[in-house]
């Protein structure tokens, strides 16, 4: 026979609802054993003892606190399966606070569940017992009929009631338990921060890792290919000379194209994660970029140690963009460009002495630059009065 | 002349290959990797080899160690070292000794064909050919000094001076007549103390100890 889902619904779930309420009462008739210790010679009876004895119990309560909550864990684990997180500390006045105080009213509330649901057991199968009843006792007694069906109907609607009770207790000690025995909304902040920071680092890494290879790729495949091609129209236009004037004229131009191919080539593999960046470091990498400018610039490198590859690409693709906009915007004479550790802080400074007025929210350059900086959690600074000079200024941490 | 080349891209190898050919050498052994390389100067003595820097197994500067090897074991053998980018470093070490039939390029020059060549020669004669950024890197270094006091077009003299040409060589490079290179170069030579030397390489020479190398 199939019940309708609305005779039914309402004891869905109910059962191992009550099996955690059960257990719960458990559990707090087992920590009141304990925290009954004091008692259990007749008592204190001075007020003076008294309190003694519920700082006693207090105490015992919170050295037990890690046990007992590692007992919750397990009951919710086992009944509900719901996985409590972990706490950051093992002990605390929150969980301190569910095993005092939520736990028991709620272990109480439980009882007092469990209690209506035996009595509304009982009242609901009245007719059994009152059939198991010798006759005359029934005969004896006029109109059981009709007070036995009201007490069916009140055990019938007990049960009801002890059901949306055990769901509804259980709901309630779950959320408490999570969070009072879970972690703080600090901790969990703390912990996602933690997270985050972790995986913002693999994917910077993994950026990095990206960019390097494609650099490789580049250099082995295409830039090879590019010079081999080269090297042979060069080759051709040294060794082809009795060729007429229109060929000779285009293995020129071709020869020409295909060098021109490789410098652009070479330019796109230093904006991405140059080799010498990788191999030799900074020093050797900004050096690079600085003979490479259309303009004079002062280059001064002082680190003790290698910082880590994600500062050092951060540090070389700062000067290269701010090298970039100098020359895009500035209409500088020269630059210089400092580069020093101070005290775990890698310090970059590029200087120009053009017009100024660079605004770093206008363009794409400077907005994509303290991007860049901010993923390494360093901080992009820049000043730039009209009529300059023009400063900015890089501070990345990096372990010292 | 004998040579020997030492790159482990092949593509660039036989492009090498071709190109030291064509500028009349006989290459007798290729290798890719710096090991390798020893055992052929060993065995061939050439009188000129080409090596890259990185190469296998550590893919670093295992070129500039061979480098450094041949120029002790064999003094009389022309090093020419192919880059992929300038490390004022390796040049150091490249040039801290003696700097004749020494020299230092960037791998994309080899496309410069006819220049390539030139730099192959002049090395293979005991010339130096260093490559122009190497010198601009440097010069680069130099920020305070001297340095300042050279014209513009002294500067690029220098640099041109530095890399290892020949008055003639500068006097192409700049279009202008070798009697006007000459006059910047005494001028040069000059402001920036240098003595005045007759043999390119002892020029070359000076000009790297001004610039802190060597």
């Amino acid at each position: 026979m199939r019940i309708p889902t609305f005779l039914r619904g309402p004891f869905d779930g109910a059962g191992r609802a009550v099996a955690l309420l059960a257990t719960g009462v458990l559990v707090q008739c087992g920590a009141l054993v304990v925290m009954a210790v004091p008692w259990l010679d007749g008592g204190p009876t001075k007020a003076s003892s008294c309190l003694v004895a519920v700082v006693a119990m207090v105490a015992v309560l919170a050295a037990g606190c890690p046990l007992l909550t590692r007992m919750q864990r397990a009951r919710f684990r086992a009944r509900l399966g719901v996985e409590i997180p972990v706490a950051g500390r093992s002990w605390s006045w929150r969980q301190l606070g569910y095993h005092l105080a939520a736990g028991p009213l709620i272990a109480l509330g439980g009882a007092l569940t469990l209690l209506l649901w035996a009595a509304s057991a009982v009242a609901a199968t009245t007719y059994v017992w009152v059939w198991a009843l010798p006759t005359e006792t029934r005969l004896a007694q006029a109109g059981y009929a009709v007070q036995a069906g009201y007490l069916t109907a009140a055990g019938l609607a007990g049960l009801y009631g002890a059901a949306w009770l055990s769901r509804t207790l259980a709901r309630l000690d779950t959320r408490a338990a999570v969070r009072r025995l879970g972690p703080s909304r600090a901790e969990l902040l703390e912990q996602r921060v933690e997270e985050v920071t972790e995986s913002r680092a693999g994917v910077l890494d993994a950026a990095d890792a990206e960019r390097r290879r494609i650099e490789r790729d580049l250099h082995d495949g295409a830039q090879q290919r590019l010079v081999s091609m080269a090297v042979n129209l060069g080759l051709a236009k040294v060794t082809l000379t009795d060729l007429p004037e229109d060929a000779r004229k285009v293995i020129d131009e071709a020869h020409r194209e295909a060098k021109e191919a490789i410098a652009e080539l070479s330019n796109l593999v230093r904006g991405l994660h140059p080799a010498v960046l990788e191999d030799r470091g900074l020093d050797a990498a900004l050096s690079g970029i600085a003979e490479r400018a259309p303009l004079p610039v002062g280059l001064t490198v002082d680190l003790p140690v290698r910082p880590a590859p994600a500062v050092e690409a951060v540090a070389y693709f700062v000067v290269s963009e701010a090298l970039a906009n100098v020359v895009k915007h500035a209409r500088a004479g020269r630059a210089d460009v400092r580069v020093e550790t101070r005290g775990g802080i890698l310090l970059v400074v590029v200087t120009d002495d053009g017009v100024g007025g660079a605004d770093p929210t206008g363009g794409t350059g400077l907005a994509g630059l303290a991007k860049r900086v901010a993923s390494v959690d360093g901080t992009f600074s820049i000043s730039s009065p009209a009529g300059g000079p023009t400063i900015v200024t890089v501070e990345l941490p990096c372990a010292p | 002349m004998r040579a020997v080349i030492a790159e482990d891209s092949v593509l660039l190898r036989i492009g090498l290959v071709k190109v030291l050919e064509t500028a009349g050498f006989d290459v007798v052994a290729e290798t890719g990797d710096a090991e390798a390389v020893l055992a052929a100067v060993e065995e061939h003595r050439p009188g000129l080899v080409v090596l890259d820097v990185r190469m296998p197994p550590g893919f670093t500067d295992e070129g500039v160690r061979a480098a450094l090897v041949i120029r002790q074991q064999w003094p009389d053998t022309a090093v020419l070292l192919l880059s992929q980018y300038v490390e004022e470093r390796y040049a150091a070490d490249l040039l801290s000794g003696d700097t004749r039939g020494v020299g230092y390029l960037l791998k994309e020059r080899v496309a410069d064909v006819e220049e390539f060549i030139d730099a192959l020669r002049r090395v293979a004669g005991g010339g130096t050919a260093l490559d122009p950024q190497v010198v601009s890197q440097l010069l680069l270094r130099r920020h305070s000094d001297p340095l300042d006091r050279l014209t513009p077009r002294e500067r690029e003299v220098l640099e041109l001076m530095a890399s290892g040409r020949s008055n003639a060589g500068i006097a192409e490079g700049l279009f202008v007549s070798e009697s006007a290179v000459a006059k910047h170069i005494n001028s040069i030579l000059a402001k920036l103390d240098l003595p005045k030397a007759d043999a390119d390489h002892r020029r070359v020479l000076a000009v790297l100890r001004f610039l802190g190398v060597g």
